[in-house]
């Protein structure tokens, strides 16, 4: 069966190839743009403020960066966990692990105060952070998926596929424990503080990563008109339904206790009910657009099948996904924290109130420059190296089409 | 028997030269070390001592923001920054208004970087540029802060501030700098300078005004009067819960 799949280059020289390389060029120009501009003017060009510190860039990395690893998922599928129909979609979902990992930490980097001071990042460390943590586990992680890449994409170097995804499985999922830990870690703030962080931020990542996914795979098949099968596209949207459902239960779980702890009421009060933009980014945006709704679209008995309807699940899911990071990110610093409690508190510095924030253009600027900066990526190496296989056609996928065969072969013996 | 008491006679004079020998010879160096608190600048500082403060809330007077002005003054920031918005401008100290919900008793109070004993700002800063001296103070090296905010995130009291524009007209005593993170460094410079009779300049100002609401001292020196006044009447940490052992303590409420 393996020998049926053949990977070959984007060799479409046409107007759509290079009008999307120039669009998504075009689109990082900006975003770098609006970084040099918040650089070069301060942080006060920005809605960011001491209270929200972390603002609307950082919605967009830590997204891209939880899509990253989850990106990875569809390689491990074919070589840590052996199911042969997944292995012709690996070299795609490498390359779109490291190219959305790059989107994110680049717009991570360039709204840090002193960018100009990565160096430091990468010569000083303190042990204790899970910052610093991240650091490793983000440049390692482009490493290990690269040699994972090789591996796969290197005849000769095949044998060694197997333990090379482990280890990047491995170190996925440590990479994402990392990135909610950043949340997790924090004691000071009510909405954090929480194990469950950790895993729910890798649940997120198998339904992020994998609508990522699927939406590159179906938009690169098409334009460069190659067949990709119902049979691969229904397992692996029936998959995603499975990780948005995932998702639902970690966010129900994680508010499921908050609501039992007294001391964690007001906050519960703040996301659930009263906190106005967060309440509803949180039911119309998490809850609805980004669960509920792409799950009925996902497994309805016809609609289901309609590859429009799966697209759109699959955009859904990603705004969904970005509302969630939304209400976690902004909610969880807009919270007043509790310094007093039983106590109404007031000052010159808006504690006791909810702190408000509203993102100015470059900050959505420089996040959508991330996104292409990742999407920017992809395409130059799709025409470069052969990461797109030919056909994912179902004769050419499913492996029952390739045993009936062997099993009249054997008949026949 | 008369023989052993003449040797005992003998060993008792020479106990007693030696003793006082010892005590001639050590008595310079304890009076010099009480005289000279402060630590000559060449020296590294030790956790022999740690620095902290004591506010009485009761002697804080509501809508008086002497120690708050003080502060401005002493370190600059705040006026220079022009470009910034209401929460963007720094706030190394500001005045907390509490009302009591249930009975209505209010309180006014200053609130500062509280220089934890374990800070959650050290912990989770990438480079270690956010880091607490042998004597308690919590500072930020600028020279190595990247300005990612995480301190930011962490500290439980709000104290930290993040530069969002450039800044003129600097005072030597604090170095600031666009992108960069700050808050309270419990004037260290003061510290550095006079040792335990420093007085940290919002201290400085709320006496001035006759309040004096603020004890600093250092908190390991039993004989200091931060320490006497915390054994005698007790301090309340805020957030104790959180475990941090902070260096700022606070006396009613």
């Amino acid at each position: 069966m393996k020998a049926n799949v053949h990977f070959r280059e984007v060799l479409n020289n046409g107007t759509g190839y290079y009008g999307l390389l120039a669009l998504l060029g075009a689109i990082v120009l900006i975003g770098l743009g609006a970084a040099y501009f918040m650089e070069h003017n301060g942080h006060f060009v920005t809605g960011m403020n001491n209270e929200i510190v972390w603002g609307m860039p950082h919605v967009f990395a830590v997204f891209l960066i939880v899509a990253a690893s989850g990106a990875l998922n569809v390689a491990s599928i074919g070589s840590v966990f052996g199911k042969s129909q997944y292995k012709p979609l690996a070299p795609l979902s490498g390359l779109l692990a490291i190219a959305l990992l790059a989107g994110g930490l680049a717009v991570l980097v360039l709204d840090l105060g002193h960018p100009d001071r990565l160096i430091v990042a990468m010569t000083y460390y303190n042990f204790k952070s899970i910052f610093a943590w991240n650091v490793m586990l983000y440049t390692g992680f482009m490493a290990v998926v690269v040699v994972y890449l090789w591996m796969m994409m290197e005849r000769k170097m095949n044998k060694y596929t197997k333990p090379a995804g482990f280890f990047a499985f491995i170190w996925r999922l440590a990479l994402t424990t990392g990135t909610g830990s950043i949340f997790g870690f924090i004691v000071a703030r009510e909405a954090y503080d929480a194990a469950i962080m950790a895993p729910m931020f890798v649940i997120m990542s198998f339904s992020f990563g994998l609508a990522a996914y699927i939406l590159v795979l179906m938009a690169s098949f098409k334009w460069t008109e190659r067949e990709l099968g119902d049979k691969i596209l229904y397992r692996l949207k029936n998959l995603l339904g499975i990780f948005v459902g995932a998702v639902l239960y970690f966010v129900l779980a994680y508010h499921l206790t908050n609501l039992y702890a007294a001391e964690h009421h007001s906050v519960e009060r703040f996301i659930l009910l009263d906190g106005g933009i967060y309440t509803k980014l949180f039911w119309i945006g998490q809850i609805l657009i980004g669960g509920l709704i792409p799950l009925a679209m996902l497994y309805h008995p016809t609609l289901g099948k309609s590859r429009a309807v799966i697209g759109w699940a699959c955009a859904l899911v990603i705004l969904g996904g970005m509302a969630q990071m939304y209400v976690i990110i902004i909610g969880g610093q807009a919270f007043p924290l509790v310094l007093f409690p039983g106590m109404e508190v007031s000052s010159s510095f808006a504690d006791g109130i909810v702190a408000s924030y509203t993102p100015k253009l470059p900050e959505y600027l420089l996040g959508i420059g991330g996104v292409a900066i990742a999407l920017l990526l992809v395409t130059i190496a799709v025409k470069v190296l052969r990461f797109l296989p030919e056909s994912l056609a179902d004769a050419i996928v499913d492996p029952h089409t390739a045993s009936d065969a062997k099993g009249t072969a054997k008949k026949a013996a | 028997m008369t023989h052993k008491s003449e040797i005992n006679s003998s060993r008792r004079q020479f106990l007693n030269g030696s003793a006082i020998a010892a005590g001639l010879a050590i008595a310079p160096g304890v009076m010099l070390h009480q005289v000279a608190q402060a630590k000559p600048a060449d020296q590294a500082v030790t956790s022999d001592k740690r620095w902290g403060m004591l506010i009485d809330t009761n002697k804080c007077s509501k809508g008086c923001d002497a120690c708050v002005r003080g502060c401005q003054t002493e370190n600059g920031w705040g006026e220079n920054e022009t470009k910034s918005g209401p929460n963007q401008v720094a706030q190394w100290i500001r005045k907390v208004e509490l009302r009591d919900t249930s009975t209505g008793f209010t309180k006014s109070l200053p609130l500062m970087c509280q220089h934890c004993e374990h800070p959650p700002c050290v912990d989770v800063c990438p480079t270690g540029a956010s880091f607490k001296r042998a004597d308690g103070i919590v500072l930020v090296d600028k020279h190595i802060c990247i300005g990612c905010r995480y301190c930011m995130m962490a500290c439980p009291y709000k104290a930290r501030s993040f530069i969002h524009e450039d800044l003129q007209d600097q005072l030597p005593v604090a170095p600031r700098g666009k992108g960069t993170v700050e808050s309270c460094t419990l004037c260290v410079h003061r510290v550095d300078k006079d040792g335990e009779n420093a007085i940290p300049a919002c201290a400085e100002a709320c006496n001035a005004e006759g309040h004096e609401a603020f004890v600093f001292g250092d908190l390991k020196n039993p004989n200091s009067r931060i320490s006497q006044e915390l054994a005698k009447h007790g301090g309340t940490q805020i957030r104790a819960d959180l475990g941090l052992n902070v260096g700022i303590r606070y006396r009613g409420i």
